[in-house]
């Protein structure tokens, strides 16, 4: 009797640590998935941050500009276009 | 003395009285266990919400407006966060030194700010919407009274190139013009707000429950191709700066699938940067302004007549002497003619075969027409002020009203409902809806209002508008089989035609297959000409030109001989 009182009592405090630990444990990698969910958060505000800069960059009439002023490039004039047959573009 | 022969024993007290004490005693504490179990057992929600305020929070979360996307999937329209710097004036007393430092960094006067920090409100905003670089700046001088806050701005790329058709979005990122308002439903998202545990150090270490979840928003993607809507809209600025004309629009439209693929109007102005908007720089004019169309409408009236009437293609109709009276009213045609076939009424811009044409069906047909491609009823896309335009029912016309609409006069459109209505000569006398979002399924067909016969003659009469001998031969693009009809409209003032004229073109290519349609309104040229032929048409041409280039459609005419082309030599190695 005495003997499975003491098993079961060190079952007990083995268990009751393990959950400590546990808890502990949980808690760390939650912390952790906080921070790269803020991290995420952080990410997603960059991007949306660089598609604006991307297409300010890209601005039409800053390309044009460009284009015309330091490529010196110009639209074609008709007859220099040539088309050429082959499958349709798609 | 000790204790067992103190006398105060030996005095003989009634059992009562202590028996009394320990009754009170053991009242006293039944008080106490009464009132645990009462505070544990019954009422605990007061002591546990307590309890849990020492470490739980409730967090907002915040959610972002979605992204507006042109065709492609360029941004148009994107919100970032930004910070706005308050102050709570009775607690930032600070020396000079940090308000020149803070004014330093928000790039503010020093008076200005200590104007605000003097204020004796509770709470003033010093400075909204600055970016989040300075504001880790300001939050490292560790300032008191001085706060921040997040909030989203949303940001225009593209400026007043789309400004339009996006529109803008207020306080509170409500939706207030355009695409923005039009689609804010989709557009906005839903904040969310969770419970969680903090630890001493304000980490959150427990997710305790998710009250509402955030919704983002989402993205509208819409039918605008950007490099055409630029295309457009600086060929609408230079035109009009050019005739000097008050304001201006145009609309490009797919005519396969009835998508927008730009719109623009002028004046605009930048949604970036709203501080000095007047009215008629935000109109949408496109949308909400109608204008008596002119000759533009002519086509129609002679493809009522080759479906309705007995007409031909070329049937001859005597325009001589140049008028015609009606009643007390006189037509007059700009140059006298003579006899005309059908389609040469149209290449010439006769009124008066016009009107002769329309004389001769009843006006009951004509409404009709006119209703079935969508004139008098406002398109419902969702823009705000959208208009229908004025169309009288034909119980009420006048025989002079019946004359002046074949060519234009009587009844007014809107840019847009004029482009749509040419859709239905580009499709084979079809009309589909008109969409601003980009549709992956093109509608298969619409309703129809001519038959494909009658849609085929009349693009090629609107083919002999741009030649030689035409209205219109600035409207040519090079390469493309190009069909269209100018417009000259005097304006309406107080109920009488004045001397200032609505110039407009609206055409499509490639006329063998055609692809797209422009229409092109230009109000009040006073640079000179004021014909649809000399003032839009030129504009038709280049953004046509552009738009066919850029959608790579496949040249359907000859294009000037230009000596023999070179092929260039293929690279060798690959």
């Amino acid at each position: 009797m005495a003997r499975i009182l003491l098993t079961l009592l060190l079952v007990t405090v083995g268990s009751a640590l393990f959950t400590v630990d546990a808890n502990h444990r949980a808690r760390r990698l939650f912390v952790e998935l906080e921070r790269e969910q803020a991290r995420m958060r952080q990410l997603e505000v960059e991007w949306g941050q660089l598609q604006l800069e991307q297409s300010t960059w890209a601005n039409h009439a800053r390309v044009e500009k460009i284009a015309r002023e330091k490529l010196q490039m110009k639209p074609p004039a008709p007859g220099q276009v040539l088309s050429l047959e082959g499958r349709p573009a798609s | 003395m000790r204790f067992s022969s103190s006398p105060v024993l030996s005095q003989a007290v009634p059992a009562w009285r202590s028996r009394f004490v320990l009754l009170m005693l053991l009242l006293g504490f039944a008080t106490l266990a009464g009132r645990t179990i009462y505070l544990q057992g019954f009422r605990n929600d007061f002591l546990r919400g307590k309890g849990e305020a020492r470490y739980e929070r409730v967090l907002e979360i915040s959610s972002t407006r979605g992204r507006i996307l042109d065709r492609h999937g360029d941004v148009l329209a994107v919100s970032t966060p930004v910070k706005s710097i308050w102050a709570i004036p009775e607690d930032a007393r600070l020396q000079p030194a940090d308000v020149r430092q803070l004014a330093r960094l928000l790039e503010m006067d020093v008076r200005e700010l200590d104007r605000r920090l003097a204020s004796d409100k509770d709470f003033v905003y010093i400075k909204r919407q600055i970016s989040p670089e300075v504001a880790e700046q300001v939050e490292a001088l560790k300032l008191p009274g001085i706060h921040e806050q997040q909030e989203y701005r949303r940001y225009y790329p593209s400026g007043d190139v789309t400004s339009h058709v996006l529109g803008f979005t207020g306080v509170e990122d409500a939706g207030q013009e355009g695409v923005e308002l039009a689609f804010n439903s989709l557009l906005v998202g839903k904040p969310g707000s969770r419970r969680v545990i903090r630890d001493r150090r304000g980490n959150i270490v427990e997710d305790v429950e998710s009250i509402r979840a955030p919704l983002d928003g989402k993205d509208v993607t819409l039918a605008l191709d950007s490099k055409i809507q630029y295309l457009a809209y600086s060929n609408l600025r230079q035109a009009i700066e050019q005739n000097r004309a008050r304001a201006g629009g145009i609309v490009v439209l797919d005519v396969r699938t009835g998508e927008v693929l730009a719109l623009a109007n002028l004046p605009t102005y930048n949604p970036n940067n709203r501080e000095h908007l007047t009215g008629g720089q935000l109109r949408n004019r496109a949308f909400t302004d109608t204008f008596e169309p002119g000759s533009t409408l002519k086509p129609f009236t002679a493809a009522l007549a080759l479906e309705k009437g007995h007409y031909r293609y070329d049937t001859v109709i005597q325009t001589a002497p140049g008028r015609m009276s009606i009643g007390p009213a006189v037509i007059h045609d700009a140059h006298l003619h003579g006899a005309l076939t059908v389609a040469q009424v149209i290449q010439k811009s006769s009124n008066v075969g016009a009107a002769k044409i329309a004389l001769s069906m009843p006006p009951e047909l004509m409404w009709d027409m006119f209703d079935s491609l969508g004139f008098g009823t406002p398109l419902k896309l969702g823009f705000p002020g959208e208009v229908g335009g004025r169309l009288r029912p034909w119980k009420k016309w006048q025989p002079i009203e019946q004359a002046t609409m074949a060519y234009g006069h009587g009844i007014s459109v809107t840019l847009i409902q004029l482009a749509r209505a040419y859709l239905a000569f580009a499709r084979d006398g079809d009309l589909v809806p008109l969409s601003l979002l980009r549709l992956d399924t093109p509608p298969i067909s619409g309703k129809p209002v001519f038959s494909a016969q009658t849609a085929k003659e009349v693009r090629s009469m609107l083919e002999m508008v741009v030649e030689p001998g035409g209205t219109a031969p600035k409207a040519r693009v090079p390469g493309y089989r190009t069909a269209g009809k100018t417009g000259t409209a005097h304006k309406l003032e107080g109920g009488a035609y004045v001397n200032k004229y609505v110039a407009s073109f609206v055409g499509l290519a490639p006329a063998s297959d055609p692809r797209l349609v422009v229409a092109v309104m230009i109000d009040e040229p006073t640079g000179g000409s004021y014909y649809g032929g000399d003032v839009a048409a030129p504009v038709f041409s280049r953004v046509m030109a552009g738009a066919l280039r850029t959608l790579g459609i496949p040249f359907d005419a000859p294009q000037k001989p230009a000596g023999t082309p070179e092929i260039p030599a293929a690279p060798e190695e690959m």
